[in-house]
């Protein structure tokens, strides 16, 4: 399908941005009162939590208003899409997502030219039912073509590699697939070069809740995981996106980090309420790097790689590794602790000293 | 002078400023169709190591100005303060200040991380505390500046009873001998000056500083030398010999100042030996052309004090004031100076040459030619900086 060129930066001036933000953020958000969000970040006290660093950190705060996406809000932002009916019954879920180019700032001070979706990295966080179908109005407005592939169940036609859904700049393409199957995902673009399509921040969370009602021998663990049911809204759930930026262009990151921003959560850290269980989707991006990890202290958690099954596939581990694009959920709870800050970081050091190093705090 | 005239000077000036004001408001540059983003470029210029942790001294040489985003120490980022803080104009300098704990002995990598996403790596080969500007530390470098400098230039001069008493032969060998360590010395000061020239800020240009110096340093001091429109000899020559090793052992000093303060030299008995017996030979060098003349002993004096306490200079401004482009145009001098005495001393042995009815290039002064050389480069073995 073809779309009238719009100049790039006329676009972004006057509607662009207000449609994006629109799309990832407020239309898509559900409808879960503000308190009970979970990963609230405590308010901001500069410098209050550098003590736990020994000086080993960035100096001074991203702006996260310039950057048009926050990390404390990213942890908890569900994009749901437009919902409808098909005619056999089925729900349909309907999203927006445009590439652009956009500078941002991934360490206070240190500016990337990044590739975006919905400018923010990581793109948004699609979130849809076990069955669902998807429907992906994908819209390129950046400067090179770019593709949506998504880790999941369809048709080579949506496959989203070169020659087959893959959008000029200035075009757009409609992906369309079945929900399936449940579990934590990914998307992220497939253009050649890949490095370079990766690494300049084309990817972003792909998480399929599974249906409770296919899943009779599971159904609370399923119902658990079904964002908005009764059980779900004990969760404080969390999406963790770990990524690394070159920016000098040598194919070795110099700033790793959840979420996109070096320390953003050593500044401000994730709050959490210790009555309440905490799931965190863990993914890896990192490019150049063969693995990537994390680490918690103080607490052990279960882990389902790939998200794909209702019983864990690792019990009690406090390190979990994970190669480029893999992804799994964590589980745990905080319950028996005292109040308190509890670290958690890749346990790779390297990517701790350049940024990979987080706080939860605990109350 | 007239108003012509002065319109006639100025009239050049004010097109130029006229020619600017258009390239800029006209922008030219636009029509070849790219707009390549700013060259950034920093030069580490100095490096202190103490309680408080590292201080570096950067100098911003990029097309334009530019900000240090991070620092990170040895692949982390660290905890830092910028002295001045705030961009970095074209040639500025800023302290950039880490309170980190280093290890002694041991190799740190610094980078600085611009804000945008440029990299610049500056290693600390050895960690070492950098010397404090107290009295027993600036005494202990003066004390090592009068052992490889002062004292070697005036046992070499010891040497003179000999020379007299030797034969016109002996003479002659003995001048090409001093010709021969001071084409040494002009290529030791010239490759010192070179090294680090290119260790400079690149607006300073220090290579090209270091050619520039010499050269015009050379013709400077030709230029005096024969203001009467006679070669120097005797007294004066010794003087112009001692004023270009002077700058040469100026150049050694800032070597092992700078060596010592990085942690990088091996500071024993050896090393000072291996100064000693390799600077003798320039005290021999100074005595050759006064060897039939009578000097007072305040000019001996004076002589060695020329001659040698650059030295202790050197080692000074090596270990606490180190700046490479200084350095680079001392040298610069240093190479014009040794290169003027090489072109004076070989005149004043085609002289002697001449007189005793031997060519310029005899059998003799070839042979102490090469023995100076030879001794130069051997004895240049003992001192591993």
């Amino acid at each position: 399908m073809k779309i009238p060129r719009l100049n790039r930066r006329d676009f972004l001036k006057t509607w662009g941005w207000s449609l994006a933000s629109t799309l990832s953020v407020t239309t898509l958000r559900p409808a879960v009162a503000e308190t009970e969000r979970p990963g609230r970040t405590s308010a901001y006290h500069p410098g209050a939590h550098e003590g736990r660093t020994g000086g080993m950190v960035t100096v001074g705060e991203v702006d996260h208003v310039r950057n048009g996406f926050d990390p404390s809000d990213i942890l908890s932002s569900w994009a749901t899409g437009k919902t409808s009916r098909l005619a056999d019954g089925r729900r349909l879920r309907e999203f927006l997502i445009i590439a652009v180019d956009k500078e941002i700032e991934i360490a206070p001070g240190i500016f990337f030219p990044a590739w975006t979706y919905n400018g923010r990295v990581p793109g948004p966080t699609l979130r849809v039912t076990e069955g669902d179908r998807v429907r992906i109005r994908f819209i390129n407005y950046g400067s090179h073509p770019h593709t949506l592939h998504f880790h999941g169940i369809h048709s080579a036609r949506m496959d989203g590699v070169p020659g087959a859904g893959e959008v000029a700049p200035g075009e757009s393409f409609t992906y369309e697939f079945d929900a399936k199957p449940f579990g934590c995902h990914l998307y992220h673009c497939h253009s050649v070069p890949l490095k370079r399509h990766i690494h300049k921040g084309l990817y972003g969370a792909f998480i399929v809740d599974p249906a409770p009602e296919l899943h009779a021998e599971h159904r609370v663990a399923a119902s658990s995981r079904l964002l908005g049911s009764a059980e779900n809204m004990r969760w404080q759930e969390l999406v963790m996106v770990m990524n690394g930026f070159d920016t000098n262009f040598d194919e070795e990151n110099e700033v790793y980090a959840v979420n996109t921003v070096a320390h953003a959560y050593v500044n401000r850290p994730i709050r959490i309420q210790r009555d309440r269980p905490v799931r965190i989707y863990l993914i890896n991006v990192t490019e150049f790097d063969p693995v990537n990890s994390l680490h918690l202290h103080a607490n052990f958690f279960d882990y389902y790689d790939h998200g794909t099954t209702l019983t864990p596939t690792l019990r009690t581990v406090d390190t979990v590794m994970q190669c480029q694009a893999q992804r799994g959920i964590l589980e745990f709870s905080f319950s028996d602790h005292e109040p308190g800050l509890y670290m958690f970081h890749a346990h790779q050091s390297e990517f701790v000293e350049l940024g990979w190093m987080s706080h939860f705090e605990v109350v | 002078m007239d108003l012509r005239r002065w319109s006639s000077l100025l009239l050049p000036l004010v097109i130029l400023g006229a020619a600017i004001a258009l390239f800029q408001l006209a922008n030219p540059l636009a029509l070849l169709g790219v707009s390549p983003p700013p060259l950034e470029e920093l030069t580490v210029e100095r490096t202190v190591l103490d309680g408080d942790g590292i201080a570096l001294k950067i100098r911003a040489v990029g097309s334009e100005s530019m900000r240090i985003g991070q620092v990170m120490v040895d692949g982390a980022y660290w905890r830092f303060s910028l002295d001045p803080p705030g961009a970095l104009s074209r040639g500025e300098v800023t302290w950039v200040r880490l309170a980190y704990s280093w290890v002694e002995d041991e190799l740190h990598e610094i980078t600085f991380v611009t804000n945008t996403g440029m990299t610049f790596g500056h290693t600390i080969e050895v960690a070492e505390a950098t010397p404090r500007l107290n009295a027993s530390q600036l005494s202990g470098y003066g004390l090592l500046g009068l052992f490889v400098g002062v004292f070697p230039v005036a046992l070499g001069l010891c040497f003179r009873p000999a020379l007299q008493r030797a034969g016109r032969n002996a003479f002659q060998f003995v001048l090409a001998l001093t010709l021969g360590l001071l084409t040494f010395l002009l290529v030791d000061t010239l490759d010192a000056g070179l090294e680090l020239g290119a260790q400079a800020a690149s607006l300073f240009q220090g290579q090209v500083t270091v050619w520039l110096a010499a050269l015009v340093a050379f013709f400077m001091l030709m230029a005096i030398g024969r203001r009467h429109g006679r070669p120097p000899n005797g007294r004066i020559l010794a003087w112009y010999i001692a004023l270009g090793i002077g700058l040469h052992n100026l150049g050694e000093g800032l070597a092992i100042g700078g060596a010592f303060a990085a942690g990088a030299g091996a500071l024993g008995t050896f090393l000072v030996i291996g100064f000693t017996l390799h600077n003798l030979t320039e005290g021999i060098a100074i005595a050759a052309p006064v060897t039939h003349e009578p000097v007072p002993a305040r000019v001996w004096g004076g002589l060695v004090a020329v001659a040698g306490l650059p030295a202790v200079l050197g080692i000074w401004m090596g270990a606490y004031a180190f700046a490479p482009h200084w350095s680079a145009l001392f040298l610069g001098l240093g190479v014009g100076a040794i290169l003027q005495v090489l072109v004076e001393v070989g005149d004043y042995l085609r002289r002697m040459s001449g007189t005793s009815g031997n060519s310029l290039v005899s059998g003799i002064s070839s042979a102490g030619f090469a023995l100076g050389v030879v001794i130069m480069y051997t004895t240049a073995f003992l001192v591993p900086i």
